[in-house]
């Protein structure tokens, strides 16, 4: 059996406001098993965007630990801690994903070169990432030539191009129409049954539907709710 | 279409669904039927099966209930038996619509459904009675339910992924319907537990 590919335990974050330390987080423990889904709700400011920056080594919890493919974040070194946030994880927002100047197979070839592909090698993986999502026919397209659901839908293909695994979502579907989003759950949902491993922020209970669990965040908590809602 | 096996105690135990809309009968199927009417004469029977058909099997008629509407429906002028000298209640006799069924179509279609009061509804009767009894008792009753509901989505959502939206545009449609019900009572209880919360901050 392998490590899950994303553990958090006794994560927490504070920040300093006015000479009081305010606890934005935790202690939260979370295990993302490979091929799972997990969608967390809450209402704003309840910490979904801090876990997820923490989870996706943006940010370094004050405290607990954050394993990410079995590796204990914080503390490798700067360069390994960057090397391992670059091949495992993706991240998806609500916009601003792609660089605009550079078509969707560059968009998505570009982590592939930053780890050392040569062009000629990335182009294939990119081009696959892409047909993977339904958009092998518009790679060379430039984002502003894509539609707003077109644009999230490279977006993913770019987080798990090549051998990344887990993709952090923070409302990936939040500036999409209810078809447009659907479409993007329908994608994540199909890498995550082909392996892959994901985590969305959503305040959407219908795309939190398409997750094997749902977690609701409260005022930097999980509720007692977190009830397994998959059946997978 | 959908072809699923019932779901749990809720499922309609002559519907193959388990998601039987909770219509009026007397209300609608007068006008699904007259709708059907509309596009061509019918059997009873292909009356049964068009409906079902339409509706992604998530109402499912006998055929007694066809042929007992389209009694009344002949009886109020709205359509009449092809063949007048035929026997009416007879599995050969096909029917058509009249131009005055074709009026109380048209107005049918043009009234938007009036949606029942929320005050009527179950859920919001429990969650108000809780709140009137001791505010701070709401809390795991919206946590129940909006764990219930959320379970509910994902299971019609795994539905909605194995279904084709090309070839099986109604059972599609129709679980679109449902999500969106279910979402609507997800986004109620945060909007209590929110209300509930900035009163107790005051």
């Amino acid at each position: 059996m392998s490590a899950p590919i994303l553990r958090m335990e006794a994560v927490e974050r504070h920040y300093e406001s006015a000479g009081q330390r305010i606890r934005v987080l935790g202690p939260v423990d979370l295990e993302l098993a490979r091929g799972e889904f997990v969608a967390i709700m809450g209402p704003s400011g309840a910490g979904k965007s801090t876990l997820l920056g923490l989870a996706g080594a943006l940010d370094r919890p004050d405290g607990g630990a954050v394993f990410l493919d079995g590796q204990k974040l914080w503390g490798l070194r700067g360069d390994e801690l960057a090397a391992l946030r670059r091949r495992k994880v993706g991240y998806v927002f609500q916009d601003l994903n792609l660089v605009e100047g550079l078509t969707a197979l560059e968009n998505t070839r570009l982590p592939l070169e930053l780890d050392g592909l040569a062009r000629r090698k990335a182009d294939p993986v990119a081009l696959a990432a892409l047909e993977r999502v339904g958009l092998g026919e518009l790679a060379h397209r430039f984002p502003e030539e894509l539609s707003g659901g077109e644009r999230q839908r490279v977006a993913i293909a770019r987080a798990f191009v090549g051998p990344r695994e887990l993709l952090l979502a923070d409302e990936p579907t939040g500036a999409l129409d209810s078809l447009a989003g659907e479409t993007v759950m329908r994608h994540l949902r199909t890498a995550c049954d082909g392996g892959k491993s994901a985590l969305l922020v959503t305040h959407d209970a219908r795309h939190a539907a398409w997750a094997d669990r749902v977690l609701h965040l409260v005022d930097g908590r999980f509720a007692h709710d977190n009830a397994s809602v998959g059946g997978r | 279409m959908g072809r699923i096996a019932p779901l749990g105690p809720a499922a309609d135990p002559v519907g193959n669904t388990g998601y039987a809309y909770r219509a009026t009968p007397a209300m609608s199927v007068r006008h699904s039927l007259l709708a059907l009417l509309a596009e061509e004469p019918r059997h009873g029977y292909g009356l049964k099966a068009q409906f079902e058909r339409s509706t992604a099997g998530t109402w499912p008629l006998n055929v007694g209930q066809v042929y007992t509407t389209l009694a009344r429906l002949e009886r109020d002028g709205l359509a009449e038996p092809t063949d007048p000298d035929g026997d009416a209640s007879g599995a050969r006799q096909s029917w058509r619509i009249t131009d005055l069924g074709r009026e109380a179509l048209g107005r049918w279609f043009e009234e938007p459904v009036a949606l029942d009061p929320p005050a009527r509804d179950e859920l919001a009767i429990k969650v108000l009675l809780a709140i009137a009894a001791d505010a701070e008792s709401v809390g795991p009753i919206l946590v129940r339910q909006r764990a219930a509901a959320l379970e509910r989505m994902a299971e019609l959502t795994r539905h909605k992924a194995k279904a084709d939206p090309m070839r099986e545009l109604p059972w599609v449609l129709v679980l679109d319907a449902l999500l969106l019900k279910l979402e609507a009572e997800v986004r109620w209880l945060d909007l209590v537990a929110a209300r509930l919360a900035a009163r107790g901050q005051r």
